[in-house]
């Protein structure tokens, strides 16, 4: 393929991105008339949902590292954001236009502070493998928790209430869409090879020339800055934060739509994300049936289940084209050169 | 100085239940690298087959130390079987393959059995049984402005007694020869004839023993159960076998007295919120700058 070719098919697939944010964006001024409120709802936390395990999943699946602190890194970015709107003047959260600029500004900062975060908690995976990480980050975690919970001014064990309502669906989606291309854009230019070199093997990506210390930690400050950004986004759908809602649960409902869907498979994620956020929404009305919270009990089943028997989640590594060539080949469709080739 | 030293007495209580967990993660760690996430919940499991037997047996009816024997032996016992049946049923089918699957897996198990802990016991705290009367005034020992719960001192002793007995079968015993070997290398054992898989599950009953065990005493001190109860004790215990070099199992001992002590001093001199963040603080300074622990050096002996 000659370089302009190469060109216009990138193009072509940038293209292909604008158009989901533009229909996004369409969609948003008519997707409330047409689902009733609560599947909007779900529909809200999908799409965070799918910000959370695409980051999550540059860390533990591209790049090995195995993070158990995600939900801290959401959490400074809620807490970032709200604590912003908190201290303008009213009309910052009221006014239509400067309200959504505020919020596209709140965003940004909240997701900076969640990478700085994401740096310090990045910098003792330098020294730090396999286990031993995942146990700190899960501290580190655990940590920013008690300080907000220790913080007066952002509500401590209290809560913080009556954050402005942001987050619209095209926001939510924009984040999403945006998250997936940045990380997808990443994993498949040089810089995403190293960040599987040093999944694979440390010593070996260090040897090949790749700084490995410097790429655990972008992964981690990248991951956390999507991360932070879904915290926001989180706090100005639910109005509402409190520190509790970022314990270690929340960090291992992440890890499990990502290694459901697949460490190492941006598709896996999303497609995990949905299935699981709505997964959850049916296992709540089978709740109100039994009496009993199966939720949990099912997801870590799954995740034992998984292991043993599946190990690389649903997708695997593989990502949409390549499970779409797959299809077609499985089911008869043939390019043309192929049949010549069979011919003879 | 009698506040410091009742903090003390505290903290020695916490740190030797802290130090019956850690001593299972310690083992296991040892004997296969792994984090048993899943560990926290074996105690949970303990106190609440304790809670259960006492109330079906009616052990509560004559507390005594005989009482609370029996209740603690039939925890051993059932959370031995558990610890079995999580080795058997998640972990062997995994050995060989890569750490990060394990790992995941011994998070889902921890998960399974935190939530069907509440599918089956019901998910508000329960009381657990007074086995125990103390003969003396208002349940309390003072000396002077000292006071101190006469449980808590039978918590030390039989914690004492279990980790004397442990070291027992660990340098005595044929199977605590096999443990050592098998630590120290599964082919090799194996070319010696050590059944390495036999050994790898009598390794994790022992260690789920113990934290029956704990379960039970803990349920002793503060009677008050729930099948959550296992997460922060189960990571703050293997905070404490990292603390004291982890796959050293004096060491796990010290890192949970030391870190019992701590908390008791934090919670006593400062504020009783920051008592979980400091144990996680204290995990990422030693990781970061002593990662073998107190005890881990390479010289040492691992189980």
């Amino acid at each position: 393929m000659d370089l302009s070719l190469q060109k216009t098919a990138r193009l072509k697939s940038f293209g292909g991105w604008g158009a989901a944010v533009a229909a996004i964006w369409i969609l948003n001024f008519f997707i409330q008339d047409i689902v009733d409120p609560y599947v909007f709802s779900v529909i809200m936390y999908a799409g965070i949902n799918i910000t959370l395990a695409v980051s999550l999943n540059l860390i533990n699946g591209f790049t090995g590292q195995f993070s158990m602190g995600h939900a801290g890194f959401m959490s400074v970015g809620g807490y970032i954001s709200a604590f912003i709107f908190m201290n303008l003047p009213p009309e910052f959260s009221h006014d239509p236009i400067l309200s959504q600029f505020t919020f596209v500004g709140a965003l940004i900062v909240a997701g900076l502070g969640a990478a700085l975060i994401g740096y310090i908690v990045g910098l003792p995976s330098l020294r730090l493998r396999g286990d031993y990480l995942a146990i700190v980050t899960l501290g580190f975690g655990e940590i920013i928790r008690v300080i907000i919970l220790n913080v007066d001014a952002i509500g401590g064990a209290r809560g913080l209430p009556s954050i402005p309502q942001l987050s619209s669906f095209a926001w939510v989606y924009t984040v999403a869409v945006v998250t997936t291309f940045t990380i997808w854009q990443l994993i498949k230019s040089s810089q995403g090879r190293a960040f599987m070199s040093v999944r694979e093997d440390e010593i070996a990506a260090e040897s090949m020339g790749v700084d490995t210390t410097k790429t655990k930690v972008q992964a981690f400050v990248i991951g956390a800055f999507f991360a932070g950004i879904a915290g926001a986004l989180f706090g100005h759908y639910l109005r509402y934060l409190n520190p509790q809602t970022f314990d270690f649960n929340r960090s291992f409902e992440i890890i499990i739509i990502v290694v459901l869907g697949g460490m190492g498979s941006i598709t896996g994620s999303i497609f995990s994300a949905v299935l699981l956020t709505a997964l959850k929404e049916v296992l709540r009305d089978l709740k109100e049936y039994t009496g009993v919270d199966l939720r949990m009990i099912i997801y870590s089943l799954l995740l034992i289940v998984f292991m043993l028997t599946r190990p690389n989640g649903i997708f695997g590594t593989r990502e949409l084209p390549e499970i779409i060539s797959d299809l077609k080949k499985k089911f008869g469709y043939r390019k043309k050169s192929d049949k010549v080739g069979s011919k003879s | 100085m009698t506040e410091f030293l009742q903090h003390l007495v505290n903290g020695l209580s916490l740190g030797s239940i802290y130090a019956l967990i850690a001593i299972g993660y310690t083992m296991v760690f040892g004997i296969l690298q792994l984090i048993n996430f899943a560990h926290g919940e074996v105690y949970m499991v303990g106190a609440f087959i304790g809670m259960y037997s006492s109330v079906y047996l009616k052990l509560a009816e004559n507390p005594s130390i005989g009482s609370l024997l029996i209740a603690m032996t039939l925890a051993m016992v059932g959370c031995a079987i558990v610890g079995f049946l999580i080795e058997k049923l998640a972990y062997r089918p995994l050995r060989g393959s890569p750490r990060i699957n394990v790992l995941i897996t011994a998070v889902g198990v921890s998960l399974f059995l935190q939530y069907s802990g509440q599918l089956v016991f019901g998910s508000s705290p329960q009381f657990f049984p007074e086995l125990y009367k103390s003969s003396a005034e208002g349940g309390i020992w003072s000396f002077g402005e000292l006071k101190i719960n006469p449980l808590q001192t039978i918590v030390l002793g039989i914690s004492v007694c279990l980790m004397i007995a442990l070291q027992f079968i660990i340098f005595k015993t044929r199977l605590g020869r096999a443990m050592r070997a098998v630590s120290f290398s599964h082919d090799n054992a194996s070319l010696m004839g050590i059944p390495t898989n036999r050994v790898i599950s009598y390794t994790f009953m022992l260690g789920s023993a113990l934290a029956g065990a704990a379960g039970v005493l803990v349920g002793l001190v503060y009677p008050k159960i729930e099948p959550l109860m296992g997460v922060m004790p189960g990571l703050k215990a293997f905070i404490a076998a990292v603390l004291g070099g982890i796959g050293n199992v004096v060491g796990a001992v010290v890192g949970a007295l030391v870190l019992g002590l701590a908390e008791a001093l934090v919670v006593g001199y400062w504020a009783p919120t920051f008592r979980d963040a400091l144990a996680f603080i204290l995990m990422i300074l030693i990781l970061l700058y002593k990662p073998t622990g107190l005890f881990g050096t390479k010289r040492t002996e691992k189980v």
